[in-house]
């Protein structure tokens, strides 16, 4: 094997009492794939970073063609080639995609930025990104999650990367766009790059990697050429738990005479909503599958009350009932709760506390004449710690302290706090690790059994069979299949999502 | 998607904002006793310039999604600099205009290292660094005075060929020698990017220190231009507490009417411009309508409250109300 481009040697980063990373060592070599799995918290994000030049190591050396390095900042880390597809996009909302492809290096002449040159480097980079649709011109703020995320794969080719690190920047596409995005890193690798992907679907690193490295507790716990272990065996590596407890047992169908918690009939919104209707009985979980985009997420939001000017109807509990905002949404005679998409601004205060977090869904069912109870709401607060497991230092530090996973439970654990009838979920699992998974899914199925009916909105293809009693297949705002029990295969799935069999639904 | 649409979105703010002050302007002469004259114009142009050159300098601040309250202050000290140093011989005269330019300059990036090594808040950087700016030009003039070199001051307060005010060529120029290099330069580039998502820039490898740097400091460098025109039109220099805390909160008036947005990343001194223009248009609005002095200020800022309103119309057509929420 040629030598390594870039070798980490007892790296060690800690945060406060955290030890993010401890000892690591590391060796990427051109031309290669590289995986790097483990559980959130198991050290990954912080080793990109370190790479990426985001942050600096405490100890130990990264060697560079041999040489020793040390990034000051991100440019630093681009200037010796160097670059990272970060999970939270680098981009900027108000700048126009062109100018986010080549943000930092811009075409200049006479030393200011040649805009004609700019877009005609923007495109071509898009287009190599399998993205020719999006405009240059557009603003980034216009875009959805999933173009966004080609965006940023354009920008990162734009820097001519000799190392490209992707940190589970594929997590929002949609399956025609992760196969061509795959064409882009393969050739990537034919051309010489070496590349560190993220990831926790297994089958992506199956597909890609050359050599996996999986990291438990800030170390680089087994390094092996990919495919020499089984999946069962790698899971076991990352989380020391057998694998095959991830998805609880389903229970019986739940009989079709009984009445349904959440009805809803003809329900459209604008261009994006056209003529839904079906029902969630108590006890159930049902899925919404399809592509990513095709008014999933809508669906959830109507049902909650955020979106304007929705027609049809929606019954709870057979009563006809007009959502007018979350806050009547989710009022004891609705019961309805929504985790939404992303966490860290439509679900978490970050800087609150996790207590305060915890209790802002259900503060008038502890609270007397406007005043909180502190009693009640320790009360309240604890039992919901102890439910899901949450992994705290103690419940007065901010919420933002937590790893992904547990401030993902406190999401959770807000809402179930609320004693929702009617639990809707927007992939609640996304950039999560897998024990956390493995306890949301049980806790989803709880739920279930207690008389919740469970609305899950999943990218995931394996969730969505392992999670639910049905599934609600959309395209282009239609359900155009219902797949129940058995029926529900990753082949059933794949073909209504491409809508290949949806001519009795349009 | 054609890229005139895309064009015209970016330059939406500004051109509206052109097109309400051509409105008002034409109502304005309309209704004034002398009519459309070059002495009309001249009059109107040297008031509005002086607010613009302050707005322009605010916006650079405003657009990395900070705010500086020290734009008067600068405004006033570099009026008052002025007094005593434009003056003299031509070379006196020279060096002179160069001392106040630099004065407003460093004043900005002393503003700017406060908030970028000092990591203060810009309010409040910017209210004790305009306390200490003021302190200074009072201390220069503790009385109005000076004699600032009326020949130069003229010939830029003046009309030229065909009856167009000079001092707004003097704009012009200087917002094409500065704003149009600005807006094509990697470090204006990252100006937006600071507003827009300042986290998203650091990691984009932009250089986000410098460009803070280089608002506060531009900020401060227009600020002088302004109290520069100043002690032109008043050949003299007046560390008046009034007018600095009225330019102060005029510009951010302005730049509002002007379509930049307070949240950062978006908008433009062309458009900063225009909205100085309009906020002063309709202060000489109220004065050839005659309506009572007591109730101009109440006007005033039912005007603002509405321009601001107008700009928030879009809310009501949201459909997503997660959207009210900005992104």
């Amino acid at each position: 094997m040629t030598p390594p481009l870039l070798s980490l040697s007892g790296i060690a980063k800690r945060y406060g009492a955290t030890r993010a990373l401890d000892g690591v060592d590391l060796a990427l070599h051109p031309g290669r794939i590289h995986a790097v799995l483990g559980e959130n918290g198991a050290g990954k994000s912080s080793l990109i970073k370190c790479m990426a030049g985001v942050v600096q190591p405490d100890a130990g050396t990264m060697t560079l063609d041999g040489t020793p390095v040390r990034f000051a900042d991100p440019a630093a880390a681009n200037a010796a080639g160097i670059v990272c597809v970060f999970q939270e996009l680098s981009l900027i909302p108000d700048l126009s995609v062109a100018d986010n492809i080549l943000a930092a290096d811009p075409p200049r002449r006479f030393g200011l930025i040649d805009r004609r040159e700019q877009r005609h480097r923007a495109e071509e980079l898009l287009a190599r990104a399998g993205a020719e649709d999006i405009h240059p011109l557009a603003l980034v703020r216009d875009l959805p999650l999933s173009r966004r995320q080609l965006v940023e794969i354009a920008k990162a080719l734009g820097r001519r990367p000799r190392l490209l690190i992707l940190d589970e920047a594929t997590s929002a596409l949609t399956a025609r766009d992760v196969a061509s995005v795959f064409r882009v890193l393969k050739d990537l690798r034919r051309q010489g790059l070496a590349l560190v992907f993220i990831s926790h679907r297994m089958g992506e690193i199956a597909e890609l990697a050359d050599d996996c490295s999986v990291f438990r507790n800030g170390r680089n716990v087994a390094t092996f050429p990919a495919g020499t272990r089984s999946d069962g065996e790698v899971v076991e590596m990352m989380i020391g738990r057998d694998y095959s407890h991830a998805y609880p047992a389903k229970p019986p169908p739940v009989p079709e005479a009984t009445p349904p918690a959440l009805a809803v009939r003809d329900l459209g919104w604008g261009d994006r909503l056209h003529g839904l209707s079906f029902a969630v009985r108590p006890g159930e979980v049902v899925g919404l599958g399809g592509l990513d985009g095709q008014g999933q997420r809508e669906l959830l939001l109507a049902l909650f009350g955020v979106l304007r000017g929705t027609s049809g109807e929606v019954r709870v509990d057979g009563r006809p009932v007009a959502l007018a905002s979350p806050a009547d949404a989710k009022a004891a005679r609705n019961g309805i709760a929504l985790i939404p998409e992303d966490r860290k601004t439509e679900g978490l205060m970050l800087p609150m506390s996790v207590r305060e977090n915890l209790s802002f869904a259900s503060l008038g069912r502890v609270s007397r004449g406007g005043v909180i109870d502190r009693g009640a709401e320790r009360r309240a607060v604890d039992e919901m710690v102890q439910l899901l497991a949450i992994k705290a230092a103690d419940l007065d530090v901010p919420v933002a302290s937590l790893s992904g996973g547990n401030q993902q439970k406190v999401v959770l654990a807000k809402w179930l706090m609320t004693r929702p009838r009617i639990v809707l979920l927007a992939d609640p699992t996304r950039g999560i690790d897998v024990g956390t998974k493995a306890e949301i899914y049980r806790l989803l199925r709880r739920l279930a059994d207690e008389g919740a009916a469970v609305l899950l909105y999943s990218t995931d293809y394996a969730e969505l069979i392992g999670c639910c009693d049905r599934v609600l297949v959309l395209y282009g705002g239609r359900i155009v299949r219902e797949l129940a029990g058995d029926a529900i295969t990753e082949r059933a799935l794949v073909a209504s999502a491409l809508n290949m069999n949806g001519a009795e639904a349009a | 998607m054609s890229d005139w649409r895309f064009h015209l979105r970016d330059a939406k703010g500004t051109l509206s904002a052109a097109a309400v002050f051509v409105l008002l302007f034409a109502l304005y002469t309309l209704n004034h006793p002398a009519g459309f004259s070059a002495n009309v114009v001249q009059t109107a142009a040297n008031k509005g310039v002086l607010l613009a050159f302050v707005a322009v300098g605010q916006t650079f601040v405003v657009l990395t999604a900070g705010i500086d309250l020290s734009v008067g202050a600068i405004f006033i000290l570099a009026n008052c600099l002025a007094s005593v140093l434009v003056t003299g011989t031509p070379a006196h005269v020279a060096l002179g205009l160069a001392a106040v330019l630099a004065a407003g300059l460093a004043c900005g990036l002393a503003n700017g290292a406060l908030v970028v090594y000092g990591r203060l808040q810009p309010i409040v950087a910017t209210i004790a660094s305009g306390a200490i700016y003021f302190g200074l030009a009072l201390w220069l003039r503790p009385e109005p005075g000076g004699d600032v070199d009326s020949t130069l001051a003229d010939a830029l307060t003046g009309q030229l060929a065909g009856g167009l005010p000079a001092s707004v060529l003097v704009l012009a120029a200087v917002l094409l020698l500065v704003w149009v290099p600005f807006r094509r330069s990697l470090l204006g580039r990252a100006v937006y990017a600071v507003g827009s998502a300042e986290a998203s820039a650091y990691l984009s490898g932009l250089p986000i220190r410098r460009a803070r740097l280089l608002a506060y400091a531009l900020a401060g460098l227009f600020s002088a231009l302004g109290g520069l025109m100043l002690a032109f039109f008043t050949y003299s220099g007046e560390a008046s507490a009034t007018n600095a805390s009225t330019y102060t909160l005029d510009s951010i008036a302005a730049i509002v009417i002007g379509g930049v947005s307070l949240f950062g990343g978006a908008g433009s001194a062309v458009g900063a411009v225009f909205g100085a223009l309009i906020f002063r248009t309709i202060n000489d609005l109220l004065f050839v309508f005659d309506l009572d002095p007591l109730w101009q200020p109440l006007f005033l800022g039912l005007v603002l409250l509405g321009a601001v309103s107008l700009g928030s119309l879009r809310l009501l057509r949201l459909k997503n109300r997660l959207e009210l929420f900005g992104s």
